[in-house]
């Protein structure tokens, strides 16, 4: 009978990892949706990239109470997971504590651990109240309504939760090793949850071996919950972040893209021996002609479609968009967030059509992010800079641009104005490129 | 104003079988807009005054196709580029300098690609790099002591890292150098980036230069500097809905200069 709990742990664990590991499947297909870009040039600039931004959080020191308190619940959320496997390897042979046997080394873990968690509950204590009484206008952005609020406070409720759990446990294994119980070997130290003592006061042995079974039940399969709601949540950065900035852009911000495809038409149109009748060439023509610019998510790229997944809601970029600091309707964050929900969508509809789109009628553009949000923009990379993870929304907002100009002609009037100037006379105003010179006589 | 400026064009110097040290190259707003025109002169002063060997292309330069580009038409971009790379091309043109961070921008980051690769600076960086050399000295003159605000260009700092050079020209000056609570990579745009210098904005609740206006304002400058045509427009647009027009002067780094020499 004793067998009994293991094998219930062992298909709870089970079911956990398979679970998350679909959702991991999902992502990574949905990804490959996006168009193909390379972007493993440079490894070394890449890894150096990657562990300064995602695990030096070096972006997030730049507000440093916040960053502080960030770095705080980070490292304590990885390093108490060391413990997760001492869980395991418990929940799974039946045993008890099996890492006791480091001794000084173990006493150690547990004490630093125990303080990392008390850390963790101040940190997000603090971060509810920031985001719930201090109205940071960020967390307050249209945007945020609804399922993203409500988001972000289930994560911190969960974060607190584990480690109230992870605490209670230690308490009554603690009180359980002064009685000398069964099983409950003495080892650990336990700097903070020996001051729950007094809770536990007058209660049997028996008592506190259910209440200390359930926190350590509780605690494990809250983890395996939380490992599963991350593909639901903005929370996912704690994985994506790290592939997200290795794919980073690595070259100077003002530095656009220039489209390939533009530059065969140019060059054609350029070469004065081109035929311009000629049949084209049949190992080029694949069918469709390629679309100029991105109007749904798979016209994006596969990094731009990883960024959507990586955003954290966090809004430092909306908050230093000078169009949403003006009362634009444009903000970076939500241009990340419908990304996301588009491409989830189209997930979806995926799912439900045995593997294959079906089209629905909607797109990105229009239906999610509106050509006046694109056009307020004015491509001044503070959304690329403010990002903590290197997500760049203004990539995704030119790819839209270079729709509606290239497929549909559709720019602000003003714009079409200087476009053609820009043809006609080389320059955005209407002057003779003949006068160019003028100036110097002036 | 005293004009004695020699501006020998490309043509002419190849036309005497000669390549000069380095290309201005003035863009569209340098060209023909009566505030930059100001700046390209006073630019132009110091290179005469400095003796750099420089030509412009003068009817030969069009338009680099940067706002083409940032408003999505990439057909137009390109076509301008290849066109005036050709040109570049033609004269074995090797370094550039510019006054507009657009430019400077784009030749610098996006031509390469389509075969212009070139050595590009802002004139802020050539300036400075005089002064290194020796070619150049500055002195104080009318801007010792005065507060002096710079208004960071999103193309010229977070687009390309440069913050330093127009400050350390600045602080040449003797001027205290004043910094805005948003400066450097955190500086805010002055609303002209993106091709939005061509439209009117979307419906909000301020103008973008308005509010970086109110910015620099608060550190109660005599000058605000700026180092774009563009920003420029928009910080004296700003300035003067704010009617600090008589008490606050924003001029480019090059005009700063240039006065502080009476060039
Ligand atoms: S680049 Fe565009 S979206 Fe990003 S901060 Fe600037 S204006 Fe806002
Ligand atoms: S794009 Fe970056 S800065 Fe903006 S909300 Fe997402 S994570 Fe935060």
């Amino acid at each position: 009978m004793s067998w009994i709990p293991q094998i219930i742990f062992a298909v709870i664990l089970f079911l956990g990892i398979a679970y998350f590991t679909r959702n991991i499947r999902k992502i990574v297909r949905n990804i490959k949706l996006g168009k193909k870009i390379d972007r493993t040039d440079n490894p070394g600039e890449r890894w150096k990239h990657m562990t300064r931004i995602a695990l030096g959080q070096q972006k997030m020191v730049v507000r440093p109470v916040a960053g502080l308190m960030h770095i705080i619940v980070y490292v304590g959320f990885i390093i108490i997971n060391i413990e997760v496997l001492e869980i395991i390897i418990d929940g799974l042979f039946g045993t008890h504590r099996i890492f006791a046997p480091l001794g000084s080394v173990y006493d150690f873990l547990i004490g630093s651990f125990e303080i990392l968690a008390l850390l963790v509950i101040v940190a997000v204590t603090v971060f509810w109240l920031r985001r719930n009484t201090l109205k940071l206008s960020r967390f307050w952005y249209p945007e945020m309504k609804g399922w993203p609020k409500k988001d972000a406070d289930y994560i911190l409720y969960f974060e607190l939760v584990l480690m109230v759990l992870f605490l209670t446990m230690n308490g009554a294994d603690y009180q359980l090793q002064q009685m000398g119980a069964d099983h409950y070997v003495q080892a650990g130290a336990f700097p903070v949850s020996q001051f729950l003592a007094p809770l536990f006061d007058g209660l049997t042995e028996g008592a506190l071996v259910i209440i200390e079974r359930t926190a350590w039940w509780l605690h494990i399969v809250g983890i395996l919950i939380f490992l599963n709601y991350l593909y639901y949540s903005k929370h996912l950065h704690i994985l994506l972040a790290f592939p997200n900035t290795w794919f980073a852009n690595l070259k100077p911000m003002g530095q656009f893209n220039n489209l390939e495809s533009v530059t065969k038409e140019v060059k054609l149109m350029m070469d004065p021996d081109a035929d311009p009748f000629a049949a084209p060439d049949p190992a080029e023509d694949e069918g469709e002609p390629e679309k100029f610019g991105a109007s749904d998510v798979m016209d994006l790229n596969q990094v731009q479609l990883l960024n959507a997944y990586t955003c954290t809601e966090c809004g430092r970029c909306t908050n230093e968009c000078p169009a949403s600091q003006t009362g634009k309707k444009l903000s970076p964050r939500k241009i990340m967030m419908d990304t996301r929900d588009r491409l989830e969508e189209v997930g979806k509809n995926i799912d439900s059509n045995n593997g294959e789109f079906v089209g629905d009628g909607k797109q990105l553009l229009g239906d999610y992010i509106t050509a006046e949000e694109l056009w307020a923009c004015t491509s001044c990379n503070a959304c690329v800079q403010a990002c903590p993870v290197s997500i760049n929304p203004l990539s995704i907002i030119m790819d839209m641009r270079r729709y509606l100009v290239m497929e549909q002609s559709a720019a602000p009037a003003e714009l079409n104005n200087m476009m053609s100037n820009v043809e006609n006379n080389g320059a955005p105003w209407p002057f003779n490129q003949m006068d160019r010179l003028n100036w110097k006589n002036d | 104003m005293s004009e004695t400026i020699t501006v020998p064009t490309m043509a002419e110097m190849a036309a005497q079988g000669k390549s000069p040290e380095v290309l201005f190259w003035v863009g569209c707003a340098g060209s023909f807009d009566d505030r930059a025109k100001k700046i390209t002169k006073a630019f132009v002063k110091i290179l005469n005054k400095a003796g750099v060997d420089f030509a412009v292309l003068g009817t030969e330069e069009s338009c680099t196709g940067d706002p083409a580009k940032r408003a999505g038409n990439e057909f137009l971009f390109q076509m301008q580029a290849v066109t005036n790379i050709e040109v570049l091309n033609a004269y074995e043109i090797k370094k550039i300098v510019t006054a507009c961070p657009h430019c400077f921008n784009t030749i610098k980051n996006e031509y390469p690609q389509l075969g212009g690769e070139y050595e590009v600076v802002h004139h802020t960086q050539l300036l400075t790099s005089l002064l290194e050399e020796g070619r150049l000295q500055i002195e104080g003159g009318k801007f010792k002591g005065k507060r002096i605000t710079f208004h960071d260009p999103c193309y010229l700092g977070r687009a390309n890292n440069v913050y330093e050079a127009p400050r350390e020209l600045i602080r040449k000056l003797d001027a205290e150098l004043v910094e805005m609570k948003n400066c450097r990579k955190k500086g805010l745009c002055c609303g002209a980036g993106g091709a939005q210098m061509f439209k009117e904005s979307e419906p909000g609740n301020q103008e973008v230069n308005i509010k970086r206006t109110e910015q620099a304002l608060e550190t109660q400058p005599d000058v605000i500097a700026a180092g774009c045509p563009f920003c420029n427009t928009m910080m004296t647009d700003g300035v003067k809905n704010k009617e600090k027009e008589g008490a606050i002067e924003v001029l480019d780094v090059a005009e700063l200069i240039a006065n502080a020499e009476d060039l």
